[in-house]
């Protein structure tokens, strides 16, 4: 049942990435039309939980997401289906999982 | 059936195997004239080595399926007259199997995936038994019966793009084949369905393109009965049911 959970979270995460990724982009527009320098930004975000929560949860799910996205096309396109392309994506997942919560921490505390 | 010559036409059929190459030949073109009849013609009026499989010649064994200008068809239910295109007809074997000779491909992966998905009856009764009513109104069973009348011709297999990408993709017309088992109450193991399809290759790997849909022959709808085990196998496998 390897295959149908990783579809199902694969859709489950692209369920809750969509809203989250289009906060992300509204906050980008406004925070940077608004003419906030970085150093404003950072003093918005910083102890703040609720950022830290939403881009924790966003971190989260792009590491589950894109891994088992990149196994199929790693699969369809490259024909690289045995074990150790399932070792390569998942490296991958904990790559995006730790650079994503190191960045999530460094701009909330 | 008319007989009436009205032209001729310029058909160009695959000879050889991987290795081949098109050759042409001028048959008198008639009217209700099926591409199946080209074929026949061809073999039996200018070479007598061009082989082709076809058996019934009404549409219910599913053997003749062809390449007839660059869609996978049935050819003894298609007519010339709705596939010309400017007076060609270009016909080749199945695409995404292996070509034996001529328009004759080896389907043995084909039914070999089908066995793969599970898809054949496990009883759960024996003869013995009293027979199960079954009740043809019940969901299940409608959705069985709209799945059931496939005849195996490989078009929609050879029509998918995803059994072009990845040959362990067990097909449509297997996991349609799989879809009707799960949605039959007196098979003895529909769990064990569920396990086959969701292997690598299995349900999952539909990318809902539709094309088996779009090319089913016989108007049967497997991107839906894939849809159906995608939703039957996610939930067995949250559920409990590995």
């Amino acid at each position: 049942m390897l295959e149908a959970r990783l579809y199902l979270l694969q859709r489950a995460t692209a369920l809750l990435l969509a809203p989250l990724v289009v906060v992300h982009l509204v906050v980008i527009l406004l925070a940077v039309r608004g003419g906030l320098s970085a150093a404003e930004i950072l003093a918005r975000t910083q102890g703040s939980t609720v950022w830290a929560a939403f881009y924790g949860v966003f971190v989260i799910a792009v590491a589950l997401h894109a891994p088992i996205g990149l196994r199929n096309l790693l699969g369809e396109w490259l024909g690289w289906r045995d074990g150790s392309r399932d070792l390569a994506v998942l490296v991958f997942g904990l790559a995006l999982l730790g650079l994503g919560l190191r960045a999530v921490w460094g701009v909330t505390t | 059936m008319g007989d009436t010559i009205t032209e001729t036409l310029a058909v160009e059929v695959w000879r050889g195997r991987d290795e081949g190459q098109f050759e042409t030949f001028e048959v008198p073109h008639r009217e209700s004239q099926t591409v199946l009849d080209v074929v026949t013609w061809i073999q039996r009026n200018a070479e007598p080595a061009l082989a082709y499989r076809f058996a019934c010649r009404v549409g219910m064994c599913g053997s003749c399926a062809m390449t007839v200008n660059g869609r996978p068809r049935w050819t003894c239910r298609t007519h010339v007259s709705e596939v010309l295109d400017g007076g060609r007809l270009r016909i080749e074997p199945l695409a995404n199997l292996p070509r034996i000779k001529d328009l004759v491909c080896d389907l043995t992966p084909f039914f070999e995936k089908w066995q793969t998905a599970r898809g054949r009856f496990e009883p759960s009764a024996t003869r013995h038994d009293p027979m199960v009513p079954v009740s043809t109104e019940s969901p299940e069973r409608r959705a069985a019966d709209a799945g059931i009348e496939c005849i195996n011709c490989a078009v929609c297999y050879a029509a998918c793009d995803v059994v072009r990408w990845n040959p362990d993709y067990v097909g449509p017309a297997a996991l349609n084949r799989a879809w009707t088992l799960v949605n039959d109450e007196r098979d003895g193991d529909r769990n064990g369905v569920l396990q086959a399809v969701s292997q690598a290759g299995g349900c999952h790997s539909c990318h809902t393109h539709a094309s088996c849909l779009e090319h089913c022959p016989v108007g049967l709808n497997p991107t839906a009965g894939i849809a159906g085990l995608k939703r039957l196998t996610a939930l067995a496998a949250f559920g409990g049911g590995d």
